[in-house]
């Protein structure tokens, strides 16, 4: 069967100019017990990779320079 | 495909102990384990990063099973905790956790965990327990997993992070020789030899569906899938009591935990639709949320946490624990719906079924030693079958784990295995990527899960049963057809695989019992009374020989604290007195 891509709002954003992820940082993508964040290969920032969250946010608490943020997705909201 | 090379690396690592999962109780197991013999070489797996992995990730709101010197003694906590569980209990494993509680909690102060206490430094218990006063607060609980991986380092423990255990090895003399795992980011294999092996992977959150349109609740950890039940169980474990489902009181859509034990002791109360409390004890329980389920259902719903009535500086103190400990997106989501606790009562229901020994009672079977029925395996935690142990019984357990395995390698050796067993579990594991199309693990997750809301979902009926397991049976038959893109979706894969188990298990176990017993966690219309000439005692769920699912009872054992005939009924007599009346 072929696949298809689905397109789906995600709750977990990047403020791309905090993010200092070109200088090693990985730490939101270390903590996430999901293994849902990934760097973005387009612009070399942290990003949500999977859509798929426990809300339980270290992501956000850890990150060094606060460009983290976890939403109640709409779903849920 | 790409993302996999066609050559499967594996490499081959020895050591005494092998810790799996990272969480809560695998961090003690391994500590406890280096502290008796720092000797010892000891491997803890973890499917995530043990800096914030498990149920405790952001930390607790508190202690919900303390057992504290001038509270409670352990022959209350056993007697509390054998009549919230039907007598169905062995109680010499609650003995072991109850007194082994205070010296953990004096353990985990050490180490740089925070309880609270009153002005002469004095532990401030509080009473949410239908009989006795067990709940310690933690307003500042979201250090614990830093104070435990300090402690991992400074016993040289070896953390192997991302490596998602799929199998455990038995040895050619039927004792534990060790797992297989697999990194969830390569896809490389690691192969660890131990002479013990705890396991600690937590409760299966994963089994029922959410409403919500996500396959991942708010509750659980999702990492807690029940790979931890479906290892054991191939390993030929016996596994005790999974017709005990965990079924829990969550706020409706966030799917997590309101929380009744921490507003509780403040006044916060379950209410029905008319503000009127209609339980008297908001513990958990079967029979507790049995009246939950009656009072949603009936023309009273839906049910609210009510705390309304709450003073100003009371309502401030509750929001500073709920929303920024444990669970710190509850504040998000009430600010999203303009949930004020002065004003409105929030909105709860209840969860999907699951497995746990934390909350409920079901789990590997364990002995007071954390024994399973596996020579040189143990299991501690959510997964063990402990009864309602909560974090505390997780952090006991699984160092009275860690410290029996580090007593038993001292008189064992590496067992000898099977290569081949090796290779075959590679072949299983590796079977999603070999194709280029056919079913995502998504979609097989899902169907899985809604068949077990759709069937599995107390109140359980024999008929629904029996088509929920034909439907499951189909459901298994398309693993052929399972096919995977990157390490992270095979994780997927195989977590959805021991989901599979855990539904079947659960299923099985349901019909094995042919009574009722534990209010809603096991109520079965066909058998609608409780038959304590059958059964009472334990189920045991187990492979047989011929690899099939098979069932045994097993005797409650003597009790080291009688429970006299009335008391045992304590926990059925719920109901507020005026509504009970109505
Ligand atoms: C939201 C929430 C609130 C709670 N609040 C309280 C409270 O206030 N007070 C209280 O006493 N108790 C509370 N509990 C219960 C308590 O947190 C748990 O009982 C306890 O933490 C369980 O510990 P554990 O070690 O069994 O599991 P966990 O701490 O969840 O650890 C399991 C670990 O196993 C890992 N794992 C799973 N599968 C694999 C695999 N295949 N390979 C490798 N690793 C794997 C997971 O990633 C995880 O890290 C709460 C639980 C939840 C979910
Ligand atoms: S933790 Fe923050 S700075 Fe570091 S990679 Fe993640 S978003 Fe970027
Ligand atoms: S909220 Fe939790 S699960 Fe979601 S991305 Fe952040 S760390 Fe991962």
């Amino acid at each position: 069967m072929p696949f298809a891509n689905h397109t789906t709002s995600v709750p977990v954003t990047v403020d791309d100019d905090k993010c200092i992820a070109e200088k090693g940082c990985r730490v939101c993508i270390d903590v996430c017990p999901l293994d849902v964040l990934a760097i973005n290969p387009a612009s070399g920032k942290a990003h949500m990779k999977y859509d798929e969250c426990w809300y339980c946010m270290p992501c956000e608490v850890d990150c060094p320079t606060g460009a983290v943020k976890v939403e109640i997705p709409y779903l849920l909201r | 495909m790409s993302a996999f090379d066609s050559e499967m690396k594996t490499e081959i690592v020895e050591t005494d102990i092998l810790v799996i999962g990272g969480g809560t109780g695998g961090p003690m197991a391994a500590i406890k384990a280096k502290e008796k013999n720092p000797g010892l070489k000891v491997v803890l797996m973890e499917k995530a990063n043990v800096k914030r992995s498990g149920a405790v990730s952001m930390g607790m709101d508190g202690l919900n099973n303390a057992v504290i010197p001038g509270y409670a003694t352990p022959e209350q906590y056993v007697k509390e905790i054998t009549v919230a569980n039907d007598g169905i209990v062995h109680q010499k494993a609650v003995m072991a956790y109850a007194t082994g509680s205070y010296p953990m909690i004096q353990y985990l102060d050490s180490i740089g965990v925070k309880f609270e206490k009153d002005g002469s430094g004095e532990y401030n218990v509080r009473k949410v327990h239908h009989m006795g006063t067990y709940v310690l607060p933690m307003p500042e609980g979201h250090h614990v997993k830093k104070a435990l991986y300090r402690q991992l380092r400074k016993h040289q423990v070896l953390v192997t992070n991302r490596y998602m255990a799929t199998r455990l090895l038995t040895g050619t003399d039927g004792r534990i020789a060790g797992a297989i795992g697999v990194n969830t980011r390569t896809g490389e294999f690691l192969v660890i030899r131990a002479k013990a092996v705890v396991l600690a992977c937590g409760a299966a959150g994963r089994l029922g569906l959410p409403a919500s349109g996500y396959l991942f609740g708010t509750y659980e950890n999702p990492a807690n899938c029940g790979d931890g039940y479906a290892m054991a169980y191939h390993a030929g474990a016996g596994l005790a009591n999974l017709e005990c489902y965990q079924i829990n009181p969550l706020i409706k859509d966030y799917n997590g935990p309101a929380c009744a034990y921490v507003t509780g002791p403040f006044g916060g109360y379950t209410a029905n639709n008319k503000g009127e409390r209609f339980i008297e004890c908001d513990y958990w329980s079967g029979q507790m949320m049995k009246e939950f389920y009656g009072e949603l259902l009936s023309g009273n719903g839906p049910v609210f946490l009510n705390m309304t009535h709450l003073a100003e500086e009371t309502i401030s103190e509750i929001e500073t624990i709920l929303h920024s400990n444990e669970r710190p997106s509850r504040g998000r989501f009430h600010e999203n719906r303009g949930t004020n606790y002065r004003e409105k009562m929030v909105e709860m229901h209840i969860s999907e079924i699951g497995f746990c020994s934390g909350h409920s009672a079901s789990g590997v079977w364990v002995d007071e030693n954390a024994r399973t029925t596996v020579p040189g395996l143990y299991a501690a935690g959510d997964m063990a079958s402990v009864p309602h142990n909560y974090m505390l019984g997780a952090f006991v357990n699984g160092g009275i784990a860690g410290e029996d395995a580090a007593d038993y390698c001292a008189s064992t050796d590496l067992p000898a295995y099977d290569a081949a067993d090796i290779a075959r579990e590679q072949a299983r594991v590796m079977a999603p990527t070999r194709r280029d199309d056919g079913l995502t693990p998504f979609e097989m997750e899902y169907k899985a899960r809604r068949l077990v809301n759709d069937y599995l979902q107390p109140p359980k009926v024999t008929a629904k049963y029996k088509i929920g397991q034909a439907r499951l049976a189909e459901v298994r038959d398309d693993l052929s057809a399972l096919c995977v893109k990157d390490p992270h979706e095979l994780m997927r894969a195989l977590e959805l695989q021991s989901i599979l188990d855990c539904a079947d298990m659960a299923a099985a176990a349901s019909l094995y019992r042919t009574e009722s017993r534990w209010g809603l966690y096991h109520w079965r219309v066909d058998h609608p009374a409780t038959d304590n000439e059958n059964w009472f005692c334990h189920t045991l769920l187990y492979k047989d020989e011929m690899g099939r699912m098979a069932h045994k009872k097993r005797a409650v054992d003597p009790y080291v604290v009688e429970i006299d005939e009335d008391e045992m009924g304590a926990y059925h007599q719920l109901r507020t007195p005026a509504i009970a009346a109505e």
